[in-house]
């Protein structure tokens, strides 16, 4: 059981297992955007699935290009656009509360007059 | 070997509190999980050995948007109702759909990854390389996207403050 336990904790950290990691993180944020009503929650998983993809980035960039950087930029931008698009959603949020006094999906369709 | 209990670690808390955020009741609760996920995602960036992505993680993710959310669950929640959830023959496909996605994603890694890569090479990321690149004009240097993403964050700014002022 040690010396198993040794085996495979040593050497570096396989790519499989990150790619694994941030699949599992992906696939939460999509059970989260299909079963919720609340645009908050939507918002939420969506920011999951841009972190998962922000993580296969940089984990490609490490393992496969080391001398190279193009995934890190990738993340990068990548985060700042999340937070651009994250201000302009809660905007846009706030102003349909304000309009309907709820943030349910089902109700949008009664912004159109 | 502390690289790798470390990342165990760190997966184990991304991967329960990422499932947390997603079937958790409330959403004040969600927005605290996710930022435990964003503070373990800065952390497995500090693992990777890129330092300056860890503090822009840590400064925008879990400084900036995560008062953006909490804020807006303030503004826009009750005190004490639950989140409606869809209906349960909605949410089981939702579920399957996920999981079905998983699996399927996780066959194609789990068989063809390994063939990909051979041997890590470790090279060191200087703060004047980041620099460089990022303020450079020559091929993989990112000067073009840089100004665009200014732009964007302006254009951003402007917007957000037109759609939720007061009429």
């Amino acid at each position: 059981m040690g010396d198993l336990l040794t085996s495979f904790l040593s050497g570096p950290v396989p790519l499989e297992a990150y790619l694994g990691l941030s699949l599992i993180m992906f696939f939460a944020g999509i059970y989260g955007f299909l079963s919720r009503k609340s645009l908050l929650m939507i918002l939420i998983s969506i920011e999951l699935m841009l972190n998962a993809a922000d993580i296969n980035f940089v984990v490609f960039n490490r393992y496969l290009y080391p001398s190279h950087l193009e995934g890190f930029y990738f993340a990068l931008f990548t985060i700042a656009i999340a937070a651009c698009e994250t201000a302009v959603a809660i905007a846009i949020i706030i102003n349909i509360y304000r309009n309907l006094s709820n943030v349910d999906v089902e109700n949008i369709n009664e912004m159109k007059e | 070997m502390a690289e790798q209990i470390i990342f165990y670690i760190l997966a184990a808390v991304i991967a329960i509190f990422s499932v947390l955020a997603v079937t958790s009741k409330h959403i004040i609760r969600s927005a605290t999980y996710l930022l435990f996920v964003l503070l373990a995602t800065a952390g497995l960036y500090l693992l990777l050995g890129y330092n300056y992505l860890f503090a822009v993680q840590i400064a925008v993710y879990a400084g900036g948007v995560m008062v953006l959310f909490i804020f807006a669950i303030l503004l826009t929640n009750r005190p004490g109702d639950n989140l409606k959830q869809e209906y349960p023959a909605k949410r089981i496909v939702a579920g399957l759909t996920s999981i079905a996605g998983l699996a399927f994603c996780a066959h194609i890694i789990y068989y063809n990854v390994s063939k990909v890569y051979s041997t890590i090479a470790q090279s060191d990321l200087t703060p004047q390389q980041i620099g460089h690149t990022m303020l450079g004009t020559d091929k993989f240097q990112y000067l073009l996207p840089f100004e665009a993403i200014s732009i964007l964050l302006l254009a951003c700014i402007i917007g957000a403050i037109m759609i939720a002022r007061k009429r």
